[in-house]
């Protein structure tokens, strides 16, 4: 599927102060039984945010929220930015867990690490995940859960994000999910370029290995 | 050429094309298709007027939603029905072979991927879910992936893949009694954390891996993604050969052909060379490993079973002494309880860890002759495939089980991940044989243990966790 070509933005910064915060945690499994790509948004983190059990097709504008869940309170509304602790996205390799991130608005996730699956899957849906150090993630923490929540400027073309009263900080991303990010681009599509590759690799791994083309 | 790891052979031999940013497009022999995680990558295609590329690399089988009682009557809950009559409707229009529910090959898609013989060595094989790393122990470089790339490898055959680091873990010595592959790995995850493999592909290998049998190889690689691993790598042996010879999917053997023999040559040398370096190295002696248990809501979260719940006043770095906290806070523990005191609620045995013939074996020895106690609410035995049951009623370990009041079901993920009708409610805490202990995993509120099926057996016996080194 081709995604939306990613846009520079500014918003301010929610701080999800757990560690190995999981795949489960952010979209529970009930959800999973969708067959639709979107649609899960008032769903993400749905154990921590309400305080009632969570079903699909459920709407949530009355379902009692949980006041003491980060992304209830009312400074971080609108929010697009999602810091977290080290491993973030561990657990299943549920595609949902991004669906459920891009369709509530968040487009750029900051943490120490990231699980491989969820890594890629997220990037696969036009967000950005951004490792930073452990101390530099103490730091904006501490930024992010003052009275004042912390805004951040979010320029992918420059490779850079600027939180407010801190001098900016250098994104390293790996080129190839860099273009595909900018462009909104179809991995599909590309890969389909190479057909003609694809077909002679084939080719030889079928007198190579026979049987594996048998 | 330098020495290689099985990870460099595999990788290498499956390369098309690298780009200028060093990203390969990597062949995929094989993939494995559930219900939960296939639908959309298939409308995707149908959006997008492709086709599979080569639909018989691939393999579908509904495990995830499917009842484990009462099958004849279909799936009760709509969305879950909707979800695997999708996969049936999605099989057909792309000529994807399919087990349905009523086949005796259905089951969960890491036990019938190996059963079949459609998990061989030295072949990629992606799966969107990622329990993938199972197959590993056949020696196949396999891993789970997003729906969009389940789409991808549909479409192309191929993945956008960049190399992973690579870890050695040794584990050297010989088990004692009552401790298994399950014991193995989750030490393996107590030692490393469960964010210790992140960014590489472990390779397990020493004596004490070497002696486990093929289930006890995919108990240990089904959880190399609880330590965080992209994938997990045991070397190939006779063991892995004898395994696969004759299965339905693996290449003939007999009848004048000799593709299994000329396969098995090429698997054989596949293994790493001697002197290939890894990124890291971990080791640990096969002897001091004891029956573990996990305590918290991470798989790191684990203890020896002799040993007591951690204090998290005594945890120096703030952050893990917060989560620990939280994690004592969700599972209704104390700092420092004894963990045979732990009482149960229910059992679960089964999951694509744990639910395959020797384990259910291995749980059946533990009940023999014994009765489940009557604090346990639940005790559930849930094959890991149709095959898997047949073979156990063949050896009567379901009137095993049946006599000591378990409840003996049909195969599928059942408990593990509770998104059919088998699950925990708030509060409830269960003795479970699967891979994750994360909050609401078996159901909203309840608690979760991870052990091994003889630990699990025994705990539903005695209604608290038991050493089984001591019955
Ligand atoms: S048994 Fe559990 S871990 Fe394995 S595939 Fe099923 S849900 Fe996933």
């Amino acid at each position: 599927m081709p995604m939306q070509p990613f846009e520079n933005f500014t918003s301010v910064v929610v701080p999800l102060d757990r560690a190995n915060v999981d795949t489960d945690a952010i979209i529970p499994k009930q959800f999973l039984k969708s067959i639709q790509r979107t649609g899960f948004g008032p769903y993400l983190f749905d154990e921590w945010r309400y305080h009632d059990h969570g079903e699909p097709g459920m709407d949530c504008s009355n379902r009692p929220l949980n006041p003491d869940f980060v992304l209830n309170d009312p400074r971080y509304q609108g929010a697009k930015i999602l810091l977290a602790r080290q491993n973030f996205g561990c657990g299943s390799s549920r595609e949902h867990a991004p669906w459920a991130l891009a369709d509530y608005g968040f487009r750029v996730l900051i943490a120490p690490s990231f699980a491989d699956i969820f890594h890629q899957n997220a990037t696969k849906n036009g967000i950005l995940p951004v490792v930073l150090d452990e101390a530099l993630v103490d730091e904006l923490f501490a930024l992010a859960g003052g009275d004042t929540p912390l805004t951040m400027a979010v320029d992918l073309h420059n490779l850079k994000l600027s939180p407010e009263g801190r001098a900016s900080i250098e994104i390293n991303i790996d080129p190839f999910h860099h273009h595909c990010l900018i462009h909104g681009l179809d991995d599909i599509a590309l890969t389909l370029e190479h057909a003609d590759a694809i077909t002679a690799y084939e080719q030889r791994r079928a007198t190579e290995t026979p049987w594996l083309f048998a | 050429m330098s020495p290689r790891t099985l990870y460099d052979k595999i990788w290498d031999a499956h390369v098309v094309r690298v780009d200028e940013h060093g990203t390969a497009l990597l062949y995929i022999d094989h993939q494995l298709v559930h219900e939960v995680t296939s639908p959309q990558a298939f409308e995707g295609l149908r959006l997008a007027g492709r086709k599979p590329r080569r639909p018989q690399a691939t393999l579908a089988v509904p495990d995830h939603n499917v009842p484990t009682s009462d099958r004849h009557l279909g799936i009760v809950d709509p969305v879950s029905r909707v979800q695997v009559e999708t996969l049936i409707a999605n099989c057909r229009e792309f000529g994807v072979q399919l087990f349905d529910m009523d086949d005796l090959r259905q089951g969960i898609v890491h036990v019938v991927g190996p059963e079949q013989g459609f998990t061989q060595p030295g072949m990629t094989i992606v799966c969107g879910d990622s329990h993938t790393s199972t197959h590993g122990a056949f020696g196949a470089l396999s891993f789970g992936v997003g729906t969009s790339e389940v789409e991808h490898v549909l479409a192309t055959q191929c993945l956008t893949q960049k190399k992973s680091k690579s870890m050695l873990v040794r584990v050297d010595g010989v088990l004692g009694a009552g401790v298994t592959a399950k014991d193995i790995v989750l030490a393996i995850i107590g030692e490393i954390g469960t964010a210790g493999g992140t960014g590489h592909v472990i390779e397990y290998a020493g004596d004490a891996i070497e002696a486990l049998s093929m289930e006890g190889r995919m108990t240990v690689c089904n959880m190399a993604i609880e330590a965080g691993a992209r994938a997990g790598l045991i070397g190939i042996d006779q063991k892995t050969i004898e395994y696969l010879r004759g299965r339905p999917l693996a290449p003939p053997d007999g009848n004048g052909r000799d593709d299994f023999e000329r396969a098995a040559k090429y698997w054989l040398s596949l293994n790493s060379d001697p002197g290939a370096e890894y990124d890291r190295v971990v080791q640990l002696d096969a002897a001091s490993i004891r029956p573990q248990v996990t305590w918290g809501t991470s798989p790191e979260m684990v203890a020896p079973v002799d040993a007591k719940v951690p204090d998290p006043a005594e945890i120096a770095d703030p952050v893990k002494a917060g989560s620990y906290r939280h994690a004592l806070a969700y599972m209704g523990l104390e700092p420092g309880a004894t963990i045979k005191q732990i009482a149960l609620d229910k059992v679960f045995i089964g999951s694509c860890t744990n639910g395959r013939i020797e384990d259910l074996r291995a749980a059946a020895e533990v009940a023999k002759g014994q009765r489940v106690a009557g604090s346990i609410k639940q005790a559930l035995v849930v094959p890991g495939s149709g095959l898997v049951k047949e073979q156990a009623e063949a050896e009567g370990l379901d009137q095993i089980f049946i006599a000591a009041g378990f409840e003996w079901r049909d195969p599928g993920c059942s408990m593990c991940l509770a998104m059919n009708a088998d699950r925990l409610e708030p509060g409830e805490r269960c003795a479970s044989t699967s891979n994750r202990n994360f909050e609401g995993r078996q159901g909203q509120g309840g608690r979760t243990h991870l052990v091994s099926p003889a630990m699990a057996a025994a705990a539903a016996i005695h209604g608290h966790f038991v050493d089984v080194r001591e019955l």
